[in-house]
């Protein structure tokens, strides 16, 4: 694609060190973010790196602590979304935020009502839902409640309404992450049209080929910072990468991790192993083999499917595709009760969300999924359950006034240490640990590896997901890197390095020649 | 998708069929049941609940709801009973202005302290129920004759009830509203994914705010109607009210969750609890059954509890059919 020199198309939206804190912790730090109109420009970093919270500040739903913000050249301040929109900003937001319950016309028109004779003219409201669907080659029933339609129409439709609100710069924060590839094209095609009539757009995605297909420009941010900014064509992919992951892909370190020397002796043969998973977009064609006492690692970007292929090797999903076998027999979970009864624990990367329950003490937590086992006719056996716990909380080094202190009042790491207890007391022979040291201080994290390791070494199979690169590759036995949903590259942890799992990140092969698209 | 259909039809004319129903019911087993002053009564009476269902659906349409209609509809008959001395217009405006003022405090309370509206609105129905009391100092308030009070309630626009008219009217603006204004929209959008609208640039809060006001105000105008129609301020009268309504909102098919109703079927809901309990009466007088008032509480109840439960079943099948 042909872009004019810098300078020619004035810059429509600048964002100078904009920070932001919530409940004392920064969120943003140091970020900034220049558009020029008619810009296609890529917003990307890692989970957490402060993508959202910028599109948020600049969309009024989040109040910036500190910088400046100028639209078209004038200091910009908004308070809501709705003064954004009317300011000529429109976003569409990751999860469809629309009603279902309502018809496609109103999902469009709602808040630029057509109007005649003061009430709303319904034929020209449905006539102008159409037309805005009909660039995408959408031809619906636009009167039908908008739930009734598949996710990706329902995606569109998110996008005709951001469209037709005629803005200026219209946000997309991973708009393709619920479309197939032709309507992905669909979707390109319209952000070319609005190239050419002037519209910017900002383009969140995890996607690097799409990135360098439809993008001009790219800002990097890492840690709440904008790390880098530069023009699409002149960033090759393992650059992008390793400035999202904040990696020197020329120095790598000695060790960073606790995870200790492995012993190659103690893996034993192979007990679960997954062969062409699928499950719609997310996971496309995932294969890999788990041996008793090994860690087997997965890396890979945010939405390269790794969260997805644990749950459906855990029963939380069903795949659409593949074969799984656990300890040689054909293994098909349909809800996880299957894979606990299988020997399988999941220690999910949500610890707040899905795991601890922050109210109820430690013995409590540490025995919620052992209830059964541990009651006689429905009565708790207290000698029992008491003896379950104060072994592990010895084992593990679980720092706690008791096992009847509260889970919140712990740390992370501690909390994290009763969630992997609470499957360990169910002896399980493949625990799956999706960001095991996430949110969690330096010396836990250290604890949490060696702990991690020691239990490999008593033949425990682990499957470990881990967005940082070297928990991955100095913790794990065998490393599958995904990539768009893809299992690319395996390698064995000897013959592994930085440079060739990023590589694969970046390219899905482990070779590494610098290719640039 | 035509199983679909099929379910949305029924959640959504299943009132009309039923009412229908009831009606044709009546009409062959009472000799008086269609009778013009049957009919007339019936329409005079249910006004009051009619327009108390109104400001409910709009309420429930956003996902809240309010508790509070009930002694809300008390206290604008007491005020309206004490300024009925000065005429037609003071009266009116005392009732409606007392329930606007409650339905204002409730607005407050739900968009700007952010309370949960069921909490809020209990909140409310005590602190008006209180507040009736005291104002008509513990007793029924006889309302002016001289007036010109009491038109509103008992009058006649040719033989047509004018309660029943204001009601017709009432329902009528809010059909426009609900369906032919972009903040009719947003109540529904609001119901169906509060957060989803606000990202999508909707004004919610001042929405909400606006559906407690108006419900407020529909209260207190259901309170100047009960003092004209029976002469008299009556400070513990309303009890129950919010169920009679709550109830009627969702016979007409509106989701208690809120983001989809209709004013209409609203409507069709009241008429339907109204003429079931006409219709007990009549059984009552026939000598065959009898029942008191506190019964019509028991089934009322039961009603709401039978309904909700179909719809909560209707729903579930018509989001799996989807």
């Amino acid at each position: 694609m042909t872009r004019p020199p810098d300078g020619l198309f004035p810059l429509l939206l600048e964002m100078r060190d904009i920070q932001k804190r919530f409940a004392g912790i920064p969120a943003l730090a140091d970020a900034s973010l220049s558009v020029r109109s008619g810009e296609v420009h890529a917003l990307i970093g890692q989970n957490g790196a402060g993508k959202s919270t910028l599109i948020k500040v600049l969309t009024g739903y989040h109040r910036k602590d500190a910088g400046q913000v100028l639209f078209e050249g004038e200091p910009f301040e908004v308070h809501s979304p709705h003064q954004a929109q009317v300011n000529g900003i429109s976003t569409i937001y990751q999860e469809i935020n629309l009603v279902p319950l309502r018809s496609v016309t109103e999902n469009i028109c709602l808040g630029r009502e057509q109007r005649r004779y003061g009430l709303l003219d319904w034929n020209a409201m449905h006539a102008e839902a159409e037309r805005l669907l009909s660039r995408f080659a959408i031809g619906i029933d636009v009167r039908r409640p908008l739930g009734e339609f598949n996710t990706a129409t329902q995606q569109m439709v998110a996008i005709a309404r951001a469209i037709g609100f005629s803005a200026r710069l219209v946000i997309m924060d991973e708009p393709t992450s619920s479309l197939d590839e032709r309507e992905v094209g669909v979707l390109f095609s319209v952000i070319h049209q609005l190239k050419a009539e002037g519209v910017s757009v900002i383009f969140v995605s995890h996607k690097l080929d799409e990135l360098y297909e439809v993008c001009d420009q790219v800002t990097i941010m890492r840690d709440g910072r904008t790390v880098r900014s530069a023009a699409m064509k002149e960033i090759g992919k393992l650059e992008l990468v390793a400035a999202m992951l904040g990696r020197d892909v020329a120095a790598v370190e000695g060790h960073a991790t606790a995870f200790g020397e492995r012993d190659r002796s103690r893996i034993g043969d192979v007990m679960f192993s997954a062969r062409g998973l699928g499950a719609g977009q997310a996971v496309r064609n995932v294969s890999f083999d788990l041996r008793r006492g090994e860690i087997a690692g997965f890396a890979g970007l945010l939405g390269a499917g790794r969260t997805e292929t644990a749950r459906l090797v855990f029963g939380a999903d069903r795949p659409s595709a593949g074969q799984m076998t656990m300890e040689g027999a054909a293994y098909h979970p349909d809800r996880p009760a299957d894979a606990i009864a299988a020997g399988m624990g999941f220690c999910t990367e949500d610890r707040k969300g899905e795991g601890i329950v922050p109210e109820m003490t430690v013995a409590e937590n540490l025995t919620l999924a052992l209830l059964p086992k541990i009651s006689r006719n429905g009565v708790l056996d207290d000698s029992r359950q008491r003896e379950i716990v104060e072994r592990f909380i010895r084992e593990l080094g679980i720092k706690c006034s008791g096992p009847n202190q509260k889970v919140r009042e712990l740390s992370g790491g501690n909390q994290q240490k009763v969630l992997l207890a609470r499957w360990l007391a169910m002896n399980p022979k493949l625990l799956i640990l999706d960001e095991p040291t996430r949110g969690i201080d330096v010396g836990a994290k250290g604890e949490i590896q060696r702990l991690i390791r020691r239990l490999a070494d008593q033949g425990l199979g682990v499957l470990m997901i881990s967005s940082e690169l070297e928990e991955v590759i100095e913790g794990a036995d065998r490393i599958f890197v995904l990539r768009d949903g893809v299992s690319v590259t395996e390698l064995e942890a000897e013959a592994a390095n930085e440079e060739k799992v990023l590589t694969a990140m970046a390219h899905g092969t482990s070779a590494s020649s610098e290719v640039t698209t | 998708m035509n199983r679909a259909r099929l379910v949305r039809i029924i959640g959504t004319y299943g009132v009309l069929i039923a009412l229908a129903a009831l009606i044709l019911f009546g009409f062959l087993r009472y000799d008086r049941f269609l009778s013009f002053y049957n009919v007339m009564t019936l329409l005079r009476y249910n006004s009051m609940f009619a327009l108390v269902a109104l400001g409910m659906c709009f309420v429930i349409m956003t996902g809240g709801i309010d508790l509070s209609v009930g002694s809300v509809a008390a206290l604008g008959s007491v005020a309206s009973a004490l300024a009925s001395p000065y005429g037609i217009v003071p009266g009116l405006a005392a009732g409606i202005g007392a329930g606007l003022a409650a339905g204002l405090i409730n607005a407050t309370l739900v968009t700007r302290a952010n309370l949960m509206p069921f909490i809020a609105t209990l909140a409310t129905m005590q602190a008006a129920s209180g507040s009736a009391l005291l104002l008509a100092g513990n007793q029924t308030v006889s309302v002016s004759y001289e007036s010109g009070f009491t038109a509103i309630g008992q009058g006649n626009f040719w033989t047509f009830p004018i309660p029943a008219a204001i009601a017709v009217v009432a329902y009528l603006i809010g059909s426009l509203v609900l369906n032919y204004t972009g903040t009719g929209r947003a109540v529904l959008a609001i119901g169906g994914g509060e957060d989803a609208s606000r990202l999508m640039g909707l004004r919610t809060d001042r929405v909400k705010f606006l559906v407690y006001v108006a419900s407020g105000g529909l209260a207190g105008l259901a309170g100047v109607i009960l003092a004209s129609q029976f002469g008299a301020g009556q400070p513990i009268e309303g009890v129950g009210w919010e169920l009679f309504a709550i109830a009627a909102v969702v016979v007409g098919g509106t989701l208690l969750t809120g983001g989809s109703g209709s004013v209409v079927t609203t409507l069709a809901g009241v008429l339907l609890l109204g003429i079931l309990f006409n219709v007990l009466n009549f059984e009552n007088g026939m000598g065959w059954i009898s029942l008191s008032a506190y019964w019509q509480s028991v089934i009322r109840g039961l009603f709401l509890l039978v309904v909700v439960l179909l719809q909560a079943r209707l729903t579930r099948r018509r989001l799996n059919a989807l």
